[in-house]
């Protein structure tokens, strides 16, 4: 897995650390971001991590593009050996699959899908060779999710599911965009999950709701007075499954300020992962709330 | 407050000069699409160059000024009025209390800027005052303006009514409009003869151009070099694996119309880009009408670099006017 460099017009340097989406492409992207924003190579305004693949946006009045990537290549070896662990946090998203907002919203968009007669989470329970939705629903959330990048839109995770590769769950995105996708709807394309953190066009399958917001500009929910944005890369996530009545109470909750999403910081090492993917994620879960 | 909005126009937002750092969180730096012309204006007013102004876009808004104010209309060609009267552009005017701005059809652009001395004075949010509609995020309240809303303007330093832009100092799109390309990115997705044809076409600027990117039409369709997928990427062979989108970069989903996000860029995404428009011709895409006939002008950085010391040049001599 060797780095691809290129630029972006003359203020971004552009790095694809691999073609193909895998957790050692993200943890080798996370380390190289990691490494430049700690050499404070002069001239860098933005880091973005991404996937597989990162970038860099820099002031080409104070280091010369050469300069800029010459910086980075010299971080590409001792960054390759740094050891896959990040210190980070496992949260518990409540999810209402098959909601009433998402389903009006997909019928009004039939025409733009693969599959016209079928709901986007039938679509995709069949296209995975899952027997029932409801079988499909207990893949979904039955592992955890690594958040691989935050981005598109404001504070949208996009989720990595953390099994091997022969059960991941693979769907193409609509045939073409939707221009409405409901606030907080879990999303699907490719092999990402992801969580639409404001209201507006997308191209992910729809699969249900989180009463939790994600997002807040005004800063006034209480898990987000601090900063308005509440992903980060390198985060976990585990949904639960939820219905109605624990939906709308949930949103009642939140509304009232008291609402707090179960968080537990963990360790994770790509290496132990790897060993014995099922156990580590059993481990991982176990430590929701200290359960 | 300083200015009462009669009529917002089309979509009149509260711009600076933009809020970086948090591209990272999918939040775009924003801020005015043509920052030249936004600078103009503030410096005609005596402002500080990064002030918040207006930016309309198509069609002005009808402002009635609250308070004597001393402002400043620059970029795209529409006639200036004051209570009907017809006043110039890039040149700094008196208004009274009382009177009403508003404003003629556009004739050329697609965007003019309202510097009013003092600036608007909505509140800071994550270091900028420019509106983000998508995310509800600064500007006023977080939206475009609207009929009936107070906007508020800060406190005046110097200034003075009737200094102005020299005509040779106004930067605007040629026709056909030019626009320099970087190629790069995943233009090894595309074959030579797509290489060709994508400088060679000329492209007409579609409907779908706003503040998150700009849709180009009437080029030849781009033909992919033939590969695997992928994991992850999807099965169209214009899908990648999501990564960044740098600002100005090219996408050309289904390798049918390419795409150039501008200040409101969505931060990332899954379709491949051609290459990156230079820096120095990101305020020109901002006066780009639908329908522009527009030519990619491929240049390798030195020819970005080169663009990039002209527009500081020109920058320079629009500064040199006021100091």
């Amino acid at each position: 897995m060797k780095n691809r460099y290129s630029f972006g017009g003359d203020e971004h340097l552009f790095v694809e650390c691999d073609e193909s989406m895998s957790l050692e492409a993200f943890f080798k992207s996370l380390s190289m971001t990691n490494a430049v924003r700690d050499s404070q190579i002069r001239g860098v305004t933005e880091i973005c991590p991404a996937n597989a693949s990162f970038q860099i946006k820099f002031n080409p009045d104070i280091i010369r593009p050469g300069d800029m990537l010459r910086e980075v290549q010299a971080i590409e070896s001792a960054a390759s050996k740094t050891d896959p662990v990040i210190a980070t946090r496992i949260i518990e998203i409540p999810v209402f699959y098959q909601d009433p907002w998402t389903h009006e919203t997909l019928m009004r968009f039939r025409e733009r899908h693969q599959d016209p007669q079928a709901t986007d989470i039938e679509y995709a329970a069949r296209i995975n060779n899952y027997a029932t939705v409801d079988d499909f629903i207990a893949a979904h959330a039955g592992s955890p999710w690594f958040v691989s990048m935050v981005g598109f839109v404001a504070g949208l995770p996009f989720m990595y599911q953390m099994v091997d590769r022969p059960r991941q769950i693979q769907v193409p995105k609509y045939l073409r965009p939707r221009t409405d996708t409901p606030k907080l709807t879990i999303g699907y394309g490719g092999c990402f999950s992801c969580i639409y953190s404001v209201r507006g066009a997308g191209g992910y399958q729809m699969f249900g709701i989180t009463p939790m917001p994600i997002f807040d500009p005004e800063q006034k929910t209480s898990y987000l007075r601090d900063f308005m944005v509440f992903f980060r890369p390198g985060d976990i996530v585990k949904f639960k499954p939820i219905g109605r009545e624990e939906y709308d109470h949930t949103v009642e909750e939140v509304a009232a300020g008291r609402f707090a999403p179960a968080i537990s910081d963990v360790t994770f090492d790509l290496r132990e992962f790897q060993k014995d993917i099922d156990g580590y994620n059993a481990k991982l879960e176990g430590m929701i709330n200290g359960r | 407050m300083a200015a009462k909005v009669l009529n917002p126009g089309l979509s009149t937002t509260v711009q600076d000069l933009g809020r970086p750092g948090y591209f990272h969180l999918g939040i775009p730096m924003g801020g005015a699409m043509d920052r030249l012309a936004l600078r103009a204006a503030n410096l005609i007013v005596g402002n500080d160059e990064g002030a918040a102004g207006l930016e309309a876009v198509f069609i002005g808004p009808q402002l009635e000024f609250t308070r004597d104010a001393l402002i400043a209309v620059t970029g795209a060609d529409m006639p200036i009025k004051l209570d009907g009267e017809e006043k110039p552009s890039w040149t700094g005017l008196n208004v009274k209390s009382g009177q009403v701005l508003s404003f003629g059809f556009l004739k050329t652009g697609a965007r003019i800027y309202i510097a009013i001395a003092g600036g608007i004075d909505v509140p800071i949010a994550l270091g900028s005052r420019s509106t983000y509609p998508i995310g509800a995020l600064g500007g006023f309240k977080g939206r475009a303006i609207a009929k009936g809303d107070e906007l508020p303007v800060g406190n005046a330093t110097s200034g003075k009514e009737g200094r102005s832009v020299p005509e040779a100092l106004r930067r605007r799109p040629g026709m056909p409009a030019e626009l320099r390309v970087l190629p790069g990115l995943y233009w090894h997705r595309v074959t030579e003869q797509s290489h060709q044809n994508f400088f060679d076409d000329q492209w007409k600027v579609a409907p779908e151009a706003d503040r998150m990117g700009y849709r180009f039409r009437g080029g030849r369709p781009l033909q992919f070099v033939e590969r695997d997928q992928p994991f992850g990427a999807g099965s169209d062979p214009s899908n990648i694996v999501d990564s960044c989108y740098p600002y100005g970069s090219i996408q050309v989903p289904g390798g049918t119309e390419p795409i150039i996000l501008h200040r409101d860029a969505v931060s990332g995404g899954g379709y491949f880009m051609v290459g990156t428009v230079v820096s120095a011709d990101m305020d020109l895409i901002g006066q780009l009408q639908p329908n522009t006939p527009t030519r990619f002008v491929k240049v390798d950085m030195d020819g970005a670099l080169k663009a990039r010391a002209d527009r500081a040049a020109l920058l320079d001599r629009i500064r040199s006017v006021f100091n």
